[in-house]
């Protein structure tokens, strides 16, 4: 039998895309996870849309999953896709301009009927009219094959063509030499109960599997090796799930109760599908009768002594205010979660954006300060969930921790951490037990450092007293109309916030020492746990009269991390001197951000919104940042930012040409 | 430890409502009731929402949350399903329960979270100074409504009964003995109750009770297992027609005009005493109670006051708490490092 060559390649991005009733997202997860096994680096973009099943074959109804990995530390979800596989005309109609110019394109021949073909707005069948010549087209009738794969197993007929999406899993795991072994426990595992389309499926994907070895429109599979990353044990990770684990490490690591209110909304419900499922860890959720009540219930568990947490989208965000604003008042512990999604009102629930940080800023009534954390990458929504929590609790806060579909949905390996080594927030906890001003419980008497009050739950023998929305008197906490004590107290809540910037690591400046341990290693520059052993930015400052420092710094916050990088590191490729650095704390900032960016002839702010991020730099440090921003759903490619970081080093050279007053 | 006595259960701050206004009377009664719950004080929590009746917790000495318009039994709820050791107390308006908050009031009821929802009826809204509420009568002319309100009111009672609560009651301010006995059967009960009270507002809606609460006669008290009689001297009763439908009738008495079968006073049917309706507060079908729920829509006649219906149904916090100890039995404390890592792992050397 002949052997196809097997060739080696560093980096492949590939994208299943299909009608959301043919398990695109399934097939392009279980790929993700054998890939995560040999241990190559990875990162995905799930693409669907909001309705649960479109019309089938219509061009709303495709559902796309992106999976890009390689051979060395990767940072995005990729920008084309070297490969497409589209199930039908309309998965074809709406991914084919994103892929690669020399992309390979497989398409299941069988869906382009006159029917599907007219549903996707097709005049002629593009797999005959010359229009996909620029890529290297491979029919493969997908649906016969697979019945035909499975005409002697008995399960109906509609079981066997739902088959086809194992079919093409077989034949892109032989194109990249994925090993087949877990695909069909797995299968085993999730058919149990039904034995035969267990069968049918694995039948299928092996069908797959050897049309890609024995067929001739393939000359070669690729193989991708394992990517050099920190040594440690790894798992592949959702944003969603990460951020829920961090939550429940939280509420461990605080030696507290987890409670969440919550009301479904997507992006969000996977967090409270997830901790539903952790009641061996105390973990008590309560699916409430609207947004309002789900943050509701929370405050009040918050003040009944849990680590009580909400999650929610943007609209979500919108109908919380008022309880955010009293949490504000009131002085109690409450995580309110945003995975961000497309805006205004309903926009695009599905697909990301990060156009809520002033909604996180400023979303409440009267003067109503809160700490902003935001997630950078899938994994590092577990260390933005510990950090969060910490400051919810040590400056006793609601505290807003923005992730994003993007985040929520995609997924990378993540190191585990050492358990006992994550942040241990139980001191910060110290619930209040005796009275503290005389004989007197104040409520609102504060530690001097923090300017956080005590947390002193009911149930606590003679620290009865009653807190409100009402302005209350510096200290006692009796409600107080005195326009002087107002005034303080506003002082004291805005100080409090603002204190926190001593309490954070400073914005951490990238020069060029790029190294693989960032992502997930150290994470310094993350603010989370400290555990690496490479360089991860050169740590400060470079000499501002160092010929060789940069003059640009592109800035960022959340789930831009990984382009950003990503076209920073292509940018010193082609020889550019291009810094950056990244926001974790949106706020308050911390304590040495004003000073980072005045030394920088620019500022480029790449944002998933107009501008927003840029609004909050100007206003605190007149700065004359410039913006880079989009909103389209989809994260930034490194190659748009690629260009835009050139672009504007190339109009810092020409101004540096013709004026005199540009410093070297 | 010595007794306590209701002074232990008022704060030092002073209460500031309108003079002669309802509230007073139920903040003394309630605070009165406290003592005999036997619950200590650092155990009792009592939350509001916004409103006039919404500052009830700043006069209690207890552990008190004063939060934001109607938003009292989400807070609420939460605390009470954290904490099983905690007693409860919902204060709240009909303008804060019923209008901006109706929707927690009734989720809170049909889940049966463990709370005693207190709700102060003035059918007006006095902090806002004066505009119709969702009790307000059909027609009620106030600065919103200058050519009356459109707006058909909400039965207070009804509506719980409707919200499976499993305890709603009804009782006045001004009736000390029956609205102490309401307030501690529903301090005790286990679940969401709900006691409607009728509070006279003496600034924007004043007399608005005059019909029963300058009126006993009016007042139709249920007691469970007695038959439903009222009156000065208890001689009009409730029976239940053949056709379904409750009637106020007069009670047939020896030596009297009246006698069964014949029109009585106001040509109101006479009927025998062993044919009145005999309440049963504890049955599990709402449809009694609900149908003496609509005895009288609004208090202008004679209006059934008193236990409505109490029935046993699991609590929320409880049941929530069973999922997590079994869970617990079944799974083992959970191993956070287990979690973490899942079931899916490789190693990076």
């Amino acid at each position: 039998m002949d052997t196809k060559s097997v060739q080696r390649v560093d980096t492949v991005t590939i994208r299943f895309a299909g009608d959301s009733g043919d398990g695109m997202q399934l097939t392009g997860n279980r790929f993700t996870s054998v890939t995560a096994r040999v241990g190559n680096d990875l990162a995905t973009l799930p693409d669907f849309p909001a309705e649960i099943r479109a019309p089938a074959g219509s061009l709303p109804g495709v559902s796309g999953f992106q999976l890009h990995f390689a051979d060395h530390d990767i940072l995005t979800p990729g920008d084309a896709p070297d490969v497409l596989v589209a199930m039908n005309p309309a998965a074809l109609k709406t991914n084919v301009a994103d892929l690669a110019t020399d992309g390979t394109l497989i398409v299941n021949s069988d869906a382009f009927t006159k029917g599907n073909l007219k549903k996707a707005a097709y005049d002629a069948n593009p797999l005959d009219d010359g229009s996909l010549d620029r890529l290297r087209l491979v029919q493969v009738p997908i649906t016969t094959l697979t019945v035909g794969a499975l005409e002697d197993h008995d399960v109906s007929s509609k079981d066997k063509q739902r088959a086809k999406n194992m079919f093409a899993l077989g034949l892109m795991s032989w194109m990249y030499s994925r090993p087949t072994q877990p695909t069909e426990e797995w299968l085993r595992d999730k058919f149990a109960r039904q034995s035969e389309i267990a069968d049918a499926n694995i039948a299928a994907f092996r069908a797959g599997w050897a049309f890609g070895e024995t067929t001739e429109l393939f000359a070669f599979s690729y193989e991708v090796h394992a990517a050099a990353l920190p040594p440690g044990r790894y798992r592949q990770i959702t944003g969603n799930q990460a951020l829920s684990y961090g939550l429940i490490a939280a509420a461990q690591r605080a030696g507290l109760p987890l409670f969440l209110g919550s009301y479904p909304i997507t992006p969000a419900s996977d967090i409270l599908h997830e901790l539903a499922r952790h009641k061996h860890f105390g973990v008590r959720t309560f699916q409430a009768e609207d947004e309002i009540a789900g943050v509701g219930a929370a405050l009040g568990a918050a003040f009944a002594g849990n680590l009580a947490v909400t999650t929610t989208s943007g609209p979500g965000v919108a109908l919380k205010g008022e309880t955010i604003g009293l949490a504000v008042s009131v002085e109690l512990p409450l995580l309110i979660v945003n995975i961000q999604r497309g805006g205004p009102s309903t926009g695009l629930p599905t697909k990301t954006e990060q156009s809520d940080l002033l909604q996180a800023m400023f979303g409440r009534n009267g003067e109503a300060p809160l700490p902003i954390v935001a997630a950078a990458a899938p994994g590092d929504c577990f260390d933005a969930a510990l950090e969060a929590a910490r400051l919810a609790i040590k400056y006793r806060t609601p505290v807003m921790l923005l992730s994003d579909g993007y985040l929520a949905n995609g997924a990378e390996p993540w190191r585990l951490p050492q358990v006992d080594q994550l942040p241990d927030l139980a001191a910060d906890v110290g619930f209040q037990t005796e009275p503290n001003h005389g004989d007197a419980f104040w409520p609102f008497q504060r530690d001097p450092d923090t300017l956080a009050r005590p947390w002193a739950v009911p149930g606590t023998a003679g620290l009865e007293h009653r807190i409100g929305g009402l302005e209350k008197a510096d200290g006692s906490g009796n409600i107080s109309y005195d326009p002087d004590n107002h005034h303080h107290m506003t002082e004291l809540r805005a100080a409090k916030i603002a204190g926190i910037a001593a309490d954070i690591p400073p914005l951490e400046l990238d020069l060029g020492w790029d190294g693989p341990q960032a992502r997930r290693g150290a994470g310094s520059e993350l603010g989370g746990r400290a555990e690496g052993t490479g360089p991860s930015g050169n740590g400060g400052m470079g000499h501002p009269d160092d010929p060789g420092q940069p003059r640009l710094l592109v800035l960022g916050w959340g789930s831009s991390y990984g382009p950003i990088r990503a076209a920073v590191r292509r940018a010193r490729q082609r020889g550019a001197r291009v810094a950056r650095a990244h926001l974790r704390h949106l706020n308050p900032f911390p304590a040495n951000t004003g000073e980072v960016l005045a030394g920088f002839d620019r500022v480029l702010v790449p944002e998933m919104n107009t501008g927003q991020l840029r609004l909050l730099l100007r206003a605190e440090y007149l700065v004359d940042a410039r913006g880079y921003n989009q909103v389209r759903g989809q994260p930034f490619t490194s190659q748009e930012l690629t260009e835009v970081i050139m672009a504007e080093l190339a109009e810092l050279a020409e101004l540096a040409e013709l004026g005199e007053e540009v410093p070297a | 430890m010595t007794t306590a006595t209701r002074k232990d259960f008022a704060s030092d701050q002073e209460v500031r409502w309108c003079p002669g206004c309802g509230d007073y009377a139920i903040l003394a009664n309630v605070q009165g009731v406290m003592p005999d719950l036997g619950t200590p004080r650092e155990r009792i929590v009592f939350v509001s929402g916004i409103g006039c009746a919404a500052r009830f917790p700043y006069y209690m000495n207890t552990f008190g949350f004063h939060s934001i318009h109607g938003r009292a039994p989400a807070i609420a709820t939460g605390i009470s399903a954290t904490r099983s050791d905690l007693k409860v107390f919902v204060v709240t308006g009909d303008g804060d329960a019923l209008s901006i908050g109706g929707n927690h009031l009734i989720h809170a009821m049909r889940r049966n979270a463990n709370l005693t929802i207190i709700m102060f009826n003035n059918q007006i809204y006095g902090l806002t100074k004066g505009q119709y509420s969702p009790t307000s009568e059909l027609g009620k002319v106030t600065k919103s409504t200058p050519f009356g309100s459109l707006d058909h009111p909400f039965n207070p009672v009804s509506l719980a009964l409707g919200a499976e609560a499993t305890f709603v009651a009804r009782s006045l301010d001004n009736e000390r003995a029956h609205l102490a006995e309401m307030v501690e059967l529903a301090a005790r009960h286990q679940g969401t109750s709900f006691i409607e009270v009728y509070q006279n507002c003496n600034i924007f809606n004043d007399g608005a009770f005059d019909a029963i609460r300058g009126n006993q006669a009016n007042q139709i008290r249920l007691e469970h297992g007695q038959p439903i009689r009222f009156g000065a001297d208890h001689e009009k009763g409730v029976a239940l027609g053949r056709t379904g439908q409750l009637r106020i009738v007069d009670v047939a008495r020896a030596g009297s005009e009246a006698s069964a079968g014949q029109p009585g006073e106001d040509g109101r049917e006479v009927v025998a005493e062993e044919d009145l309706l005999v309440h049963d507060a504890y049955r599990d079908d709402p449809g009694l109670a609900f149908m003496l729920s609509r005895l009288a829509h609004t208090p202008h006649g004679p209006t059934p006051v008193g236990l409505f219906r109490q029935v046993s149904r699991p609590v929320y916090g409880e049941q929530m708490q069973a999922q997590l100890d079994d869970a617990v039995a079944r799974q083992g404390p959970g191993d956070l490092g287990a979690l973490l890592a899942g079931r899916d792992t490789w190693t990076v050397e």
